[in-house]
């Protein structure tokens, strides 16, 4: 069972190593130009906020709309700490997250009371609350204007060089993200949460505090969500609170349920392939939407439960059924640690 | 020595009494039956029982030790805690989570005895590997008592229902209760299969040392393994007794049949 483990640690930990070598090799032979580097990089923040939401949504059961609003706490405290108070970069974003977290236990409370419809509503309210406070707020935030100013990854004047060091501090916090999830998932509160998603109160009777794990899934999003939002801030260098409006809540909630709902590679999947549709249908300009729109619809017809449904890609078992097939059958797994990228 | 009493509990729904003034005492070791007519207030007595609803007058207390008289209320505890306290249940309606393995249905009615916190979760800890190892283990000597073993991978939602009902009773059990609630066991079963149930239930009973308080229309399950049966009608105990007396008493024969037969 022991060897099993650290199979997979190796395994999981050496494919993110190979992915992450592949594409910065990309990215610096210029195959991958800086433009779509730029992009990957704005996917790898995306993913990450998804993931957040997928926490809420897909695991918890509970419908966000204001997952934005997460994201802005996150992006304007982490850029407050870095240019008011001059903390280094790692610091400012953990602080983010940190502080995003306090206000996702304080939105906790309302969702115990709230179910589907009315949750959503509130957390849309939410949002929205957030996002007018930023305007107002003018001294720290810059108000309607936007911020200025936010000290960038790295500065070295080398564009390329910039672009790989952008995308190799994002992506390790993709990886953190989704291990993160993943491993929550995949434990006992994970199921605990779980189980609130499929019937509450027979969870209740199984023994498990729901109240405690809602507010704790809020708060554990909420600092996934801020740690996302204070990479945009750092990744954009400038923020303004018209970034963070209900439409891109709408946006998350899109990726997740294209994804499908409690699953983490579908998420990854739905965030890159969004991320770079929505790049693609620029040239339409307000057509836009509307061929996303239609899009999504047709996704949703064919795949009513997202490309994924609440399935996983595993690449241990890949790499099980490809290179170890005489290990195959005889040893049961006792964790499932599910897919990377 | 009683395991769980209620004392004259009552509910009241607006103006509807649904039950009033219910008494029980489960000895040690009891099966005792609830029966009674449709909307008679069995499952709502269920309900108060597991702080579902919380009764308007009347207490229940719970004997917290497995020998002696510790006895404590639960009457204003909520759900989980009670089921913490060793009281589980099963539902009328099946409640599975549908959409998890079989093993992970079990595996979370573990959950509040697990040792391990969400950090160590994450972080993947000795201590994670360990309990999961060991709940994985109990959780599969379970589903063999009820012969489940083989289906572990499979969604709740695709077993058999009889399957389903066995599911719910072993997921009930891995709470580690003193006193099991069956909401209507072998609702939907075959004559077989509610024989087989039967079975079962004086099976787990003894093996798990439990108290089972059933609700049941099956008469002939009913009849078969209850000691003791307390009848129902429009919320109120009409008749208390062993089956053959219940079979015999007047009252619950009007209750069941109406009157002039």
């Amino acid at each position: 069972m022991k060897k099993n483990r650290i199979f997979n640690t190796i395994t999981l930990l050496s494919a993110s190593v190979i992915v992450f070598i592949v594409l910065a090799a990309l990215l610096f032979t210029g195959i991958i130009d800086e433009y779509n580097g730029q992009l990957l990089t704005l996917a790898g923040i995306y993913i990450i906020v998804s993931l957040s939401l997928n926490l809420i949504t897909g695991f918890t059961g509970q419908l966000s709309l204001g997952q934005a609003g997460f994201m802005s706490i996150g992006a304007y405290s982490s850029a407050i700490a870095m240019m008011n108070f001059h903390l280094p970069l790692v610091v400012s974003i953990i602080i983010g997250g940190l502080v995003t977290a306090v206000f996702g236990l304080l939105i906790g409370f309302p969702t115990l009371r709230l179910r589907g419809d009315y949750l959503a509503i509130t957390t849309l309210g939410f949002g929205e609350i957030i996002r007018v406070i930023m305007v107002n707020l003018e001294t720290y935030t810059g108000g309607a204007a936007g911020l200025k100013g936010i000290p960038s990854f790295s500065d070295t004047g080398d564009f390329l060089k910039d672009s790989i060091i952008k995308f190799s501090w994002v992506y390790v916090f993709v990886i953190i993200t989704i291990v993160i999830v993943n491993n929550l998932i995949n434990s006992s509160p994970g199921r605990a949460i779980v189980s609130i998603r499929e019937d509450e109160i027979a969870a209740n009777s199984m023994g498990i505090n729901v109240s405690y794990y809602k507010i704790f899934s809020f708060t554990m999003s909420a600092f996934l969500a801020g740690i996302g939002g204070a990479l945009y801030a750092v990744y954009f260098g400038y923020l303004n609170p018209v970034m963070f409006w209900f439409l891109t809540s709408v946006n998350f909630v899109v990726i997740v349920v294209l994804g499908g709902m409690g699953s983490i590679t579908g998420t990854i999947l739905a965030g890159v392939g969004f991320t770079y549709i929505q790049e693609w249908l620029r040239f339409f300009k307000d057509f836009r939407l509307v061929i996303f729109g239609l899009a999504l619809i047709i996704v949703m017809l064919f795949w009513p439960r997202g490309l994924m449904g609440t399935n996983e890609f595993s690449i241990v078992k890949f790499v099980r059924k490809y290179i170890r097939k005489e290990h195959e059958g005889g040893s049961s797994k006792p964790s499932k640690i599910k897919g990377v990228k | 020595m009683s395991v769980m009493e209620a004392k004259s509990i009552s509910i009241v729904f607006g103006g509807l009494k649904a039950v009033t003034n219910f008494d029980l005492k489960l000895g040690k070791g009891e099966l005792v039956g609830l029966i009674g007519p449709n909307g008679a207030g069995k499952t709502t007595v269920f309900n108060m029982l597991t702080g579902v609803y919380s009764p308007t007058s009347g207490d229940i207390v719970l004997n917290t030790s497995r020998e002696g008289h510790n006895y404590k209320s639960i009457i204003k505890l909520k759900p989980y805690q009670i089921t913490q306290s060793g009281v589980a249940r099963t539902f009328q309606n099946i409640r599975l989570f549908k959409d998890l393995s079989v093993l992970d249905n079990v595996r979370i009615a573990f959950h509040f005895n697990v040792k391990y916190n969400a950090l160590q979760g994450i972080l993947r800890t000795t201590a994670f590997y360990n309990e999961e190892d060991e709940i994985t283990e109990k959780a599969r000597d379970l589903l063999k008592i009820f012969n489940l073993q083989d289906k572990e991978k499979e969604l709740a939602k695709n077993l058999p229902y009889g399957e389903q009902r066995k599911l719910e009773i072993t997921r009930a059990l891995a709470t580690n209760p003193k006193v099991l609630l069956l909401d209507e066991p072998a609702a939907g079963m075959n004559p077989q299969e509610t024989h087989d149930l039967m079975n079962l239930i004086s099976f787990i009973r003894n093996k798990f040392d439990l108290t089972i308080l059933l609700i049941e229309h099956d008469m002939s399950l009913v009849m078969g393994i209850c000691e003791r049966i307390v009848v129902l009608d429009y919320g109120q105990t009409i008749a208390v007794g062993t089956p053959e007396q219940i079979s015999k008493d007047p009252k619950v024969i009007k209750a069941y049949l109406g009157e002039g037969v």
